[in-house]
């Protein structure tokens, strides 16, 4: 392992310079989610080198630290100390770091109950696109003075700004975590899980695939107990929450050609012809396919993102934007970056 | 003479596009209107507009736009910065009149809102439910949600269910040129940057916000609260990090020093131990079996930490006095003298026992008492400074004090605001939390929405120009704080 190290002025000094000669950038760590977005041109910016955990006090429920720590180093210290990344980010590969998996701002099955990514950024410190280092949020819960620009970080990919270092909201851990499953077809699956919701069972997951519904429960030991005699169902172990987090799960592993589909959870059964696996309560449908189902999405109030694990994307994966919104964000991108020299092109190929 | 002329114009120019009831312009109408929650600040708008529809808004942002007219939103006024102060050369938007809960949807468990709705409202609408919006400002009798996304308002429960920013899951809005947008979605997350994110807390400077859709959360089943008292606040401060330690995320965690303590009993027979130098309110929730497990939880850890005598509420009747002492609070301290103002800093929890000595030793410094109560399980401090506005210069002796409060705050690793906003109160100490870089790098997130400069100017984001005058007042041993901003 590669020890802790501070390379934010390297970094910036980089990033100054192609400023001045309007060089692109490529902003790369442990290059784990390269699929997620298109494939762009430029200078490699690597940001790996610039790792460690620089504050943690369990007590705080907050961790922080730079942006190329692998996330298997921060996993390994919170659950040291019983506490969790409780947005649990997908696709480790040992290789993902903490920078990656804010910059994509991905969350993992707990996403629906506990929150997003973006919801646990506390703070950031940044390179924007003129070399300057910059510092929004902190480390305290609660904090309102200025724009909320470490959230506004989270999922814009590295084109607003290089991560350098990022504090996040930590959770502990259930004292007892069980998964169980039962068979149903879509309908009832839903209108169960959400009964269960309602009635107060502590659900942290879901998953649906094949008429079979999973759900993991976290709470303290009898409130565990309580709802296993209630709900029924056969227990089993939690693996499936692992291989569904880290995409390894057979619908990934079979099902390579994949559309992320986020709509709102009470959508009716969808797309019936297609083989799916249904998250976070409904709101997330993983649908198996190649054509493109943009138009389908927006017409469930919903989007969908073109999503073929390990292979690069040759066109913006992203529902398109509306010519105002996009717009706004070409203003936005211009507000961090004014010579467009940050991961251009990831996201949508104009910002 | 001049501005009396553009005012009469522009009136007339705003009484040509919208209804005569939807502007108001004579002085005694206005008058209402001069103040937020903060009324040691006072300015009177050109006008107040007061519309029925977004078209209307719309149409009045447009001229304004065309005009080159300053717009100060407002929701219900109670905000403590002074975010909804008027500007003399700017119309005052009132959302008022859009008080419709538009949708409860059960199946999604969201609600779909107009800006202008109170916050309670819509739990008291989501109630048949069996749902609830579960950001609780004390304030949520009055303030409206429009506000509470303005200042990504917090309250009681936030420790475990989050700020607003964490309940509200899409926006309309509509930009100073007048065009609608919509942020976020009814979907769990969006493509695209998250703008949800930005605009929530950024107090009417980037958009009118015109729609809201919040999360519904199903009410907890049971909810206990227990109280702790302690012989110093140091040790209560302590109790706060231990018990977030142990694993346990309390519904509420609330800690009340002695002062406020006694003002709280006076008040409403809350039953407080009145020796103690400290008390500790700590609320758990969730179904009756997480309940029981982490009530004994808490009580364990307590106990371990100190605390000399705790009690459990029996049942709802005394719980809802437990909370009636916290709840009335503020009323309670305004009994002890003749004003007080409210802070509102954060600290990472493990300085509360530091910030706690050292606000005492500037209330000694400044001959100015100071009461304690607040959010002690996010470390959200409301420090109440009593003074009398009638006596010469304890007004501006006070807002000092509560200047030099907020910079410990941020010494000790913490923020200038937790849930009142920056407004226009706290813009000075605005310098002191961030540098010109950074103020820059806002400059041009607000000039992204509103190039101009239209929407709420003057708050919430200092100009350099104003930190290099507020830095030279504050020369401390010949040392500028902001040596490198450009002094004009
Ligand atoms: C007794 C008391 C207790 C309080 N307790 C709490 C508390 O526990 N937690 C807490 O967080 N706050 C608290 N507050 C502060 C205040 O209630 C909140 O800030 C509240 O969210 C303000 O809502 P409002 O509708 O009154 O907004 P206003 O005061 O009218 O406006 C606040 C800001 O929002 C902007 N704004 C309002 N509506 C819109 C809109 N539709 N679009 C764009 N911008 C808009 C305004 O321009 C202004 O900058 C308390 C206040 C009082 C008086």
């Amino acid at each position: 392992m590669t020890s802790a190290a501070d390379i934010s002025t390297t970094l910036a000094d980089q990033v100054k310079t192609a400023f001045s000669c309007r060089q692109p950038l490529r902003i790369n760590a442990g290059n784990s989610k390269a699929f997620y977005g298109n494939t762009i041109e430029g200078d490699v910016l690597n940001v790996n080198a610039h790792r460690g955990i620089i504050e943690y006090q369990p007590s705080e429920l907050v961790i922080t630290a730079r942006s190329g720590t692998p996330l298997n180093e921060i996993e390994t210290a919170l659950a040291e100390n019983n506490q969790m990344l409780a947005f649990e980010p997908p696709l480790h590969t040992e290789h993902a770091t903490f920078g990656g998996a804010i910059a994509t701002g991905l969350s993992g099955p707990r996403r629906a109950f506990t929150g997003a990514a973006r919801d646990f950024v506390l703070g950031t410190t940044v390179i924007n696109g003129k070399g300057e280092i910059l510092s929004f949020g902190g480390q305290v819960m609660k904090n309102v003075a200025g724009y909320d620009v470490s959230r506004l970080m989270a999922g814009a990919q590295g084109t607003l700004g290089v991560l350098l270092d990022i504090s996040v909201k930590v959770l502990p851990l259930a004292e007892k975590e069980i998964t169980l499953v039962f068979e149903f077809d879509q309908q009832t699956a839903h209108d169960q899980l959400r009964q269960w919701i309602l009635q107060g069972h502590a659900v942290s997951a879901s998953c649906f695939t094949n008429n079979i519904l999973s759900v993991r429960l976290s709470s303290t030991e009898s409130s565990v107990n309580h709802s296993i005699s209630e709900l029924g169902g056969e227990i089993t172990d939690n693996n499936i929450w692992i291989q569904l987090r880290h995409q390894t799960h057979p619908f990934f592993t079979d099902n390579t050609r994949l559309w992320r589909l986020s709509v709102p959870p009470a959508t009716e059964p969808v797309l019936q012809d297609h083989n799916q696996l249904i998250e976070w309560g409904g709101a997330l449908r993983w649908i198996a396919g190649e054509d493109a189902i943009y138009e389908q999405a927006a017409a469930l109030n919903g989007h969908a993102t073109r999503y073929a694990l390990h292979t690069n994307s040759d066109s913006d994966p992203f529902q398109p934007l509306g010519p105002t919104m996009l717009k706004l964000h070409r203003q936005l991108k211009q507000a961090f970056d004014p010579e467009l020299i940050l991961n251009r092109g990831r996201t949508y190929s104009s910002l | 003479m001049n501005s009396v002329i553009n005012k009469n114009n522009f009136v007339q120019s705003l009484l040509k596009i919208l209804p005569s009831q939807c502007v108001l312009h004579e002085a005694e109408d206005l008058a209402p209107y001069e103040c937020d929650g903060l009324s040691v600040y006072r300015a009177t708008p050109m006008a107040v507009v007061l519309p029925d529809n977004i078209e209307q808004i719309k149409t009045v942002l447009t001229l304004c736009h065309t005009e080159n007219i300053p717009v100060v939103a407002r929701g219900a006024g109670t905000g403590l910065s002074g975010g909804a102060l008027p500007l003399d050369n700017g119309i005052l938007l009132s959302l008022a009149r859009f008080n419709q809960i538009l949708d409860i949807d059960t199946e999604n468990r969201t609600a779909r809102v107009q800006p202008g709705v109170r916050n309670l409202a819509i739990s008291e609408a989501a109630s048949t439910h069996g749902l609830y919006y579960a950001p609780d400002p004390s304030s949520q009798i009055a303030c409206s949600i429009g506000g509470n996304v303005a200042e990504n308002s917090g309250g009681v429960h936030c420790l475990k269910y989050g700020l607003t920013v964490h309940n509200i899951i899409k926006l309309q809005i509509i930009t100073m040129q007048g065009e609608e947008l919509t942020l976020g979605g009814d979907t769990l997350d969006s493509p695209g940057y998250d703008l949800l994110a930005l605009m929530t807390g950024s107090e009417g400077l980037l958009g009118i916000i015109t729609e809201i859709t919040v999360k519904l959360l199903p009410k907890p089943a049971a909810a206990r609260v227990m109280m702790a008292s302690f012989n110093d606040v140091a040790t209560a401060g302590q109790a706060v990090s231990e018990v977030i330690a142990s694993g346990i995320v309390p519904a509420g965690l609330e800690l009340m020093d002695n002062a406020a303590i006694r003002a709280a009993d006076d008040f409403v027979q809350a039953g407080y131990p009145r020796d103690a130098a400290a008390i500790l309110l700590c609320e758990v929730d969730g179904n009756e079996h997480e309940v029981a497990d982490e009530l004994e939880q808490a009580k364990a850890v307590l106990k371990a930490s100190g605390a000399v005598e705790i009690s459990i509420a029996g049942d709802e009747q005394e719980r809802l006095k437990f909370w009636a002492g916290r709840k009335a609070a503020f009323p309670a301290v305004g009994r002890l003298a003749p004003d007080y103002y409210c802070m509102d800093g954060t600290i990472p929890r493990h300085q509360i026992a530091t910030v706690l000595t050292r606000i005492h030793e500037l209330s000694d410094e400044y001959g100015l008492d100071v009461v304690n109560v607040f959010h002690a399980g996010d470390g959200n401090l409301h420090p109440l400074i009593l003074y009398d506005a009638n006596i010469d210069g304890e007004l501006e002796r006070t807002e000092e004090l509560g200047g030099r409060i907020l910079e410990v705050c941020v010494e000790l690793g913490g923020s200038i605001t937790g849930e009142h906003g920056v407004g226009m109160e706290k813009i000075n100490q605005m310098c002191v939390q961030y540098n010109s870089n950074e103020l820059t790098q806002f400059h041009a997130i607000k000039y992204a929405f509103d190039p101009d400069g239209l929407l709420n100017p003057g708050k919430a984001i200092p100009t350099l120009h104003r930190c290099a005058e507020f830095g030279a007042m504050h020369v401390h041993h010949g040392q500028l704080p902001h040596p490198h901003i450009e002094r004009f």
